[in-house]
């Protein structure tokens, strides 16, 4: 930011000024320039460099390698893991935020902490403690097995685990805003004769709504793009238990880098429109960041 | 139409903040809870309100029992501190929610209800206020829409939970004489919670003198200033015994 000072037209600007201000201009080309080559290095080439890649050998193999049975397989088990995860994490994320903020209660200072836990854990840790409770020769995962009922290397494990890495995205979205806005318009509701849901739904909703959104468009980012702990409980099993991610690693694998970088273009779009997005609603509604 | 606060006694874990208050209100009377910061008296309304529980005594109105009875079906209008206006709603559907929110046979058709909203203005004097949002009113004008969304329930009691102090001085003291007036039309018993002496001198037909959770003395406000009942009354009204005769402020 430059301010220009506005001296009197009889006045000379002072010779030290100018040189203050040349300072000061070439300091900030300076850091724009490191600012530009370090995004353009580390983040721009490399996605172009994904693109590129896939279409090296024209748009024909691309869509060849999109359209392979195993891959589309595993765009759509990624699409299922998300339409499953995010209604859950929208249910918790709500009730989780209002215990917090509304009520007083043991533990409450552990439940915010513990929220925020997978934020801190490294995926393929979680993908092994799962597998240590929930695997056949687990605590829960044993008991389980006696009844037949198994929750690890299928559907279920990968959900379970993209629960856990996407566990803080809305509530940590809700938890400030809820406690800025505090009950006082949820309390003018219920004197005017609201039940309780009457009062979620027109009050307390509407003022959540562009924060809950965030949350999920972060929190499916993350379910659609998760490798480590999914990789650990998904078992592996070719065109079955393969999500996009793990599917672009298989390729890439089996020495197929068209396929597999093919695969990664789809991963990197929905990267892009989560972006975009984003930043809709950044824009539209730009005191939630 | 009278509510009898008997016996009404609260602790926050260990704490006590009420200590077996008692009150009576006559229909149509305007009474002030008046009291210096953490008296008692916002919680006291707050237990009137049914937005807190007591853990003893209880509460009648209308000679019905409503100790236990939820705020949602007290139908007592309540205006907040900070007004507590829904920001996302304008004026008008701010003032028709309560009226949207009742069930199925007891609620008003569409058509009944926006003329209701509209007479409802027009009684405030805000109408053409009508389709503005909360974000875009004055400090008064937010008031007046509480109160006005308050109203529309057809309140059977008026709680003003310190109804001013969001205000500047010089818009308060003109808004004291019309709050009173519209509450006088309307011509249902109001509770005025404030810590300000004048005001609820000005306002209140009787004033409850609060101090540590306990009403030291229940009267009119000459009966206060001639007679304080306690060394507690006689010091929070001090300097005030002119103010009635000269009608000057402080």
């Amino acid at each position: 930011m430059t301010r220009q000072q506005t001296a009197p037209a009889s006045q000379r600007p002072h010779p030290a000024i100018a040189r203050l201000k040349r300072q000061r201009r070439n300091k900030q080309r300076g850091l724009i320039a490191i600012a530009l080559l370090f995004a353009f290095f580390v983040m721009g080439l490399p996605v172009l460099a994904i693109f590129a890649r896939a279409f090296q050998e024209g748009l024909g193999i691309y869509w060849a390698n999109i359209i392979h049975p195993e891959t589309l397989h595993a765009i759509g088990l990624t699409v299922l893991t998300a339409l499953i995860v995010l209604p859950i994490n929208l249910v918790f994320g709500i009730c989780a935020a209002w215990a917090i903020t509304r009520y007083t209660f043991p533990g409450r200072r552990a439940l915010i902490t513990i929220i925020e836990l997978p934020f801190s854990i490294s995926p393929i840790v979680a993908g092994l403690c799962y597998l240590l409770i929930y695997g056949a020769t687990g605590l829960v995962g044993e008991w389980l097995d006696t009844y037949d009922i198994q929750l690890m290397f299928n559907l279920i494990g990968i959900i379970l685990v993209s629960l856990f890495v996407t566990c803080p995205f809305v509530a940590r979205e809700l938890i400030p805003l809820m406690e800025i806005k505090g009950r006082d318009e949820e309390e003018a509701a219920l004197t005017l004769g609201a039940n309780g849901w009457q009062t979620f739904r027109y009050i307390t909703l509407p003022n959540i709504k562009w924060a809950l959104l965030y949350g999920t468009i972060l929190a499916n980012a993350r379910v659609m793009g998760e490798f480590g702990a999914v990789s650990v409980v998904s078992g592996n099993i070719r065109g079955e238990t393969m999500t996009l991610p793990l599917q672009v690693q298989l390729l890439y694998d089996d020495y197929n880098a068209t396929g597999a970088f093919a695969a990664a273009t789809v991963l990197t779009l929905i990267a892009l429109l989560t972006l975009i997005a984003r930043s809709v609603i950044e824009s539209a509604h730009p005191h939630h960041h | 139409m009278t509510l009898h606060v008997n016996d009404i006694s609260k602790s926050y874990s260990n704490n006590p903040v009420l200590d077996q208050v008692q009150l009576t209100i006559e229909p149509g009377e305007f009474i002030a809870l008046l009291g210096p910061s953490g008296s008692g008296k916002t919680t006291l309304l707050r237990i009137i309100a049914g937005l807190q529980f007591a853990d003893s005594g209880s509460l009648w109105f209308d000679q019905i029992d409503m100790t236990a009875m939820q705020a949602r079906e007290r139908q007592f209008g309540m205006v907040f501190q900070n007004y507590a206006l829904f920001e996302h709603m304008s004026v008008a559907d701010n003032v028709a929610f309560g009226l949207k929110m009742r069930s199925g046979k007891t609620r008003p058709s569409k058509k009944e209800i926006a003329k209701r909203v509209t007479n409802l203005l027009e009684m405030a004097e805000i109408s053409h206020l009508a389709d503005r949002f909360p974000s875009q009113l004055s400090g008064g004008q937010r008031q007046r829409v509480a109160l006005t969304r308050a109203l529309a329930i057809e309140p059977r009691l008026l709680l003003l939970d310190e109804p001013f102090s969001a205000l500047d001085t010089k818009v308060r003291k003109g808004l004291r004489k019309s709050l009173r007036d519209l509450q006088r039309n309307v011509g249902i018993a109001a509770i005025l919670v404030t810590h300000d002496q004048e005001e609820a001198l000005e306002m209140a037909d009787r004033i409850a003198v609060m101090n540590d959770g306990r009403i030291e003395q229940f009267d009119t406000a000459t009966n206060l200033l001639r007679n304080p009942a306690t060394p507690f009354v006689a010091d929070f009204l001090e300097g005030l015994s002119n103010y009635m005769t000269e009608g000057a402020g402080i």
